[in-house]
């Protein structure tokens, strides 16, 4: 049990938790990561640690909700139990001093680099966090980031905030030497947290340019410590467990068809979950899956519309695009009763229902 | 485990099921499981006396029957609070944790249990079937344990949330005993191995063992499909074969690289996949897995092998017949081709020393590791065994944690 002691909404889904957990903050290091299960026969879910603090006994995880798990913990409250947090898993990411660093957050994924650029931006190292969302309202955590790292940039898909555009354009201007606007230099390290198809897309962009570049890794995982092998992945050919293992790797080599093939075995299924949640919602009223959802399922449709893909060229776009809407959209349909929404919640985010 | 048999089997033919059930704890704390899931036709049965002119005893059956009987009986109430100063820290609630957790609270150590899952059992949880090892009487056997005074958390994974090295110098523990068993499962390295439906036994079997995956209210999804193969032939590829059966699947298969003779199972667990209709494809090496365009899987690739001289192991070694490949077509395939230590704790833990295969090195008489004050039994030193070799570690640990501490108190003293 690890009782919550504040809670913060940061968009419509995302919200922020400060959990007691005096073993986990005493130990933990930037980048590791939790195992969450918040009812009997639930799923274990591996969520990144936004923040640790040693002294107050207190971690800060943030859950966007996509999936059953990530809802039933998304409806929780101040003083409630999560039922089990276990961690600090994984390990912290090796990176070499000297140069700049860059910190790219996709969405939710930004909470991660809380600690991460702190730990670097006080052991002296220069750094940016590039943090992007649709919209201004979704950004999430800027005030925090900016207490945290040299420079903060933020881009929006529809310029309602900062550089209008994707995280991966702004890191591309960078790369290029164009720090217009903020006068941030170019990227000698990339750190990169957030939905799969945007690691991916910042691998892409490093790449050309040689930029060391490490991503950290979501598949789904059960236990955590190596005993399943569910998460294995594939880097520079060899079968790693991200549990273990990870969870950041070179992005370089990381293989990310099988990885995005991978998180989306039980697509199907937690759909299906999704629906059967929602339906029981309904019927049940009371449940603790229902605290949050009325007031959101209301919110949804006009707060976050279907969003369909561009048809951009560019296929960095496309894929950041895709992802945002399934994200989305999978949000979305979390919160619709009926299972009339056509696209499907495949793409597997950092907080989703993994099993 | 020391069990003196001739006593309790003259206890149950006395009708005297309290005092059976009184010898029998007091020698092993987890009768209710060994009785289920020991391979005691090489164990005890094996050495009968009865066994000269009749078969063996079914002493497995009596110490089931035993444990069971006593499980039907009230608990006792709680056993008296522990009496000695020295706290003993467990890591793994596994067979070998649990025992030797249980025989120390029995001495009046204060014992506490550390285990990285959110429930306590280990193997016994995440591996071992309900249809071998009912969750009911798993759980009976650790409040057993609670009752006599050992305290288990949960959610704590020694080497991660704590180091080993604090428990004893933080959390003023007196020694430590490791069981951490062998968690690490093995792959084979074969082409598609990675693809959507391969599973190592380890995940297979945790999703519904310890996830319950097989409940309508339960979370963590399963998907298995019409024709499972599992590779290997151990008592876990039988757990998981038998699984999948009860999973939906409509035909289970056992592929195998090495004959029947060299199948490592239980005779009784084969005998039972038998009775279930399990394939059994021997000689059969899976060389890939294949998988259609969406990354499932749809086959597995074999080659034919034949049995030629004995290798390391002293088993016929099985040898690859040319041109033999053939493929057979399934929906899943699952890994059970053995686990290794995790290295989680002892890669975070300086001086215990480890072999060439990872296991930790400790005395097999008594558990002694590397380092003083830390001991170690089950699989984690002699890699993947059994659940009743690992209960005999943890107890002969504790025996020894206790002859170790009783003489540095007394150097104390003196």
């Amino acid at each position: 049990m690890a009782r919550i002691i504040s809670k913060r909404t940061l968009t419509p889904v995302t919200r922020m938790f400060v959990v007691e957990a005096p073993l986990i903050a005493a130990a933990a290091r930037p980048g590791q990561f939790v195992i969450v299960r918040v009812r009997e026969d639930g799923e274990r879910i591996p969520l990144t640690i936004a923040d640790y603090d040693g002294d107050r006994g207190e971690i800060t995880i943030v859950v966007q909700e996509v999936g059953v798990t990530t809802r039933l913990l998304g409806a929780l409250g101040e003083g409630d139990d999560i039922l089990d947090v276990a961690g600090p898993l994984g390990a912290a990411p090796e990176i070499a001093p000297g140069g700049h660093v860059v910190g790219v957050g996709g969405g939710f994924g930004a909470a991660a680099l809380l600690c991460l650029m702190r730990d670097l931006t006080g052991r002296g190292e220069q750094t940016t966090a590039i943090v992007g969302a649709r919209e201004k309202d979704l950004l999430i955590l800027t005030d925090e980031l900016r207490a945290v790292c040299g420079g903060l940039e933020l881009c929006t898909d529809d310029g309602s905030a900062g550089f209008k555009g994707f995280v991966t354009e702004r890191l591309q201007q960078l790369i290029d030497g164009d720090g217009s606007g903020s006068g941030a230099g170019r990227p000698d390290r990339v750190l990169a947290i957030g939905p799969m198809p945007m690691m991916r897309a910042v691998a892409d962009t490093t790449r050309a340019a040689g930029i060391e570049t490490l991503v950290s890794m979501d598949p789904l995982m059960i236990d955590g410590t190596g005993m399943c092998g569910g998460c294995r992945i594939t880097v520079a050919g060899e079968v790693k467990f991200a549990c273990v293992d990870g969870p950041f790797f070179d992005a370089h080599q990381v293989d990310f068809d099988e990885a995005v093939r991978r998180n989306k075995m039980y697509a199907d299924l937690e759909h299906q979950a999704i629906e059967r949640q929602a339906t029981a919602c309904q019927s049940a009223a009371g449940g603790a899956g229902c605290r949050s959802s009325e007031p959101i399922r209301r919110r949804c449709p006009s707060a976050m519309p279907a969003f369909a893909p561009t048809t951009s060229s560019r296929s960095t776009r496309a894929m950041i695009c895709s992802a945002q809407c399934s994200r989305l959209n999978a949000a979305c349909a979390a919160r619709t009763p009926s299972a009339s929404r056509g696209v499907p919640c495949a793409s597997r985010s950092r907080t989703s229902s993994t099993p | 485990m020391r069990i003196p048999i001739p006593d309790f089997i003259h206890a149950i033919a006395a009708g005297d099921m309290t005092q059976a059930a009184s010898i029998l704890r007091g020698a092993n704390p987890l009768p209710a499981i060994c009785g289920r899931v020991c391979p005691q036709e090489s164990q005890c049965e094996e050495r009968c006396h009865m066994s000269n002119r009749f078969n063996a005893a079914a002493i497995g059956h009596l110490e089931r029957f035993v444990a069971d009987w006593e499980r039907g009986q009230p608990a006792n109430g709680g056993a008296p609070k522990p009496w000695r100063d020295e706290k003993i820290a467990v890591v793994g609630s596994g067979p070998a944790g649990l025992v030797c957790a249980g025989q120390l609270a029995d001495m009046g150590y204060p014992v506490t249990v550390f285990e990285a899952l959110h429930a306590p059992g280990g193997v016994l949880r995440y591996g071992i079937p309900e249809f071998r090892l009912p969750n009911a009487v798993l759980d009976w056997e650790i409040d057993v344990l609670r009752q006599r005074g050992v305290q288990i958390l949960t959610n704590v994974i020694v080497g991660k949330t704590i180091a080993l090295d604090d428990l004893l110098e933080k959390m003023g523990f007196a020694a430590i005993f490791i069981g951490t068993g062998a968690g690490l499962p093995k792959f084979l390295g074969i082409p598609g191995e990675n693809l959507n439906g391969v599973f190592s036994a380890n995940e297979f079997l945790t999703r519904i063992n310890l996830m319950r995956a097989y409940e309508s209210t339960a979370d963590t999804p399963m998907k298995v499909g019409k024709r499972v193969a599992v590779i290997g032939s151990g008592n876990t590829a039988m757990d998981t074969v038998r699984s999948s059966l009860r999973m939906g699947a409509e035909e289970g298969l056992i592929v195998y690289r090495r004959s029947e003779a060299e199948m490592t199972a239980r005779i009784e667990e084969y005998h039972h996949a038998i009775e279930e209709g399990v394939q059994f494809h021997w000689l059969t090496n899976p060389v890939e897995v294949l998988g259609n365009d969406e990354g499932w899987v749809t086959g597995l690739k074999c080659q034919v092998m034949e049995l030629g001289e004995p290798d390391e192991s002293g088993r016929a070694r099985p040898v690859p017949v040319a041109g033999s490949e053939f493929v057979i077509p399934v929906d899943n395939v699952v890994l059970s081709i053995g686990t290794t230590p995790n290295p989680l704790l002892l890669s975070s833990t300086t001086g215990l020393e480890t072999d060439r295969w990872g296991c930790l090195v400790a005395d097999e008489k008594d558990g002694r590791t590397t380092r003083a004050r830390i001991y170690a039994g089950g699989d984690v030193v002699t890699g993947a065994a059994t659940v009743i070799l690992a209960a005999g570690a943890g107890k002969n640990a504790a025996e020894a944690i206790h002859r170790d501490l009783s003489e540095a108190g007394e150097a104390a003293d003196g």
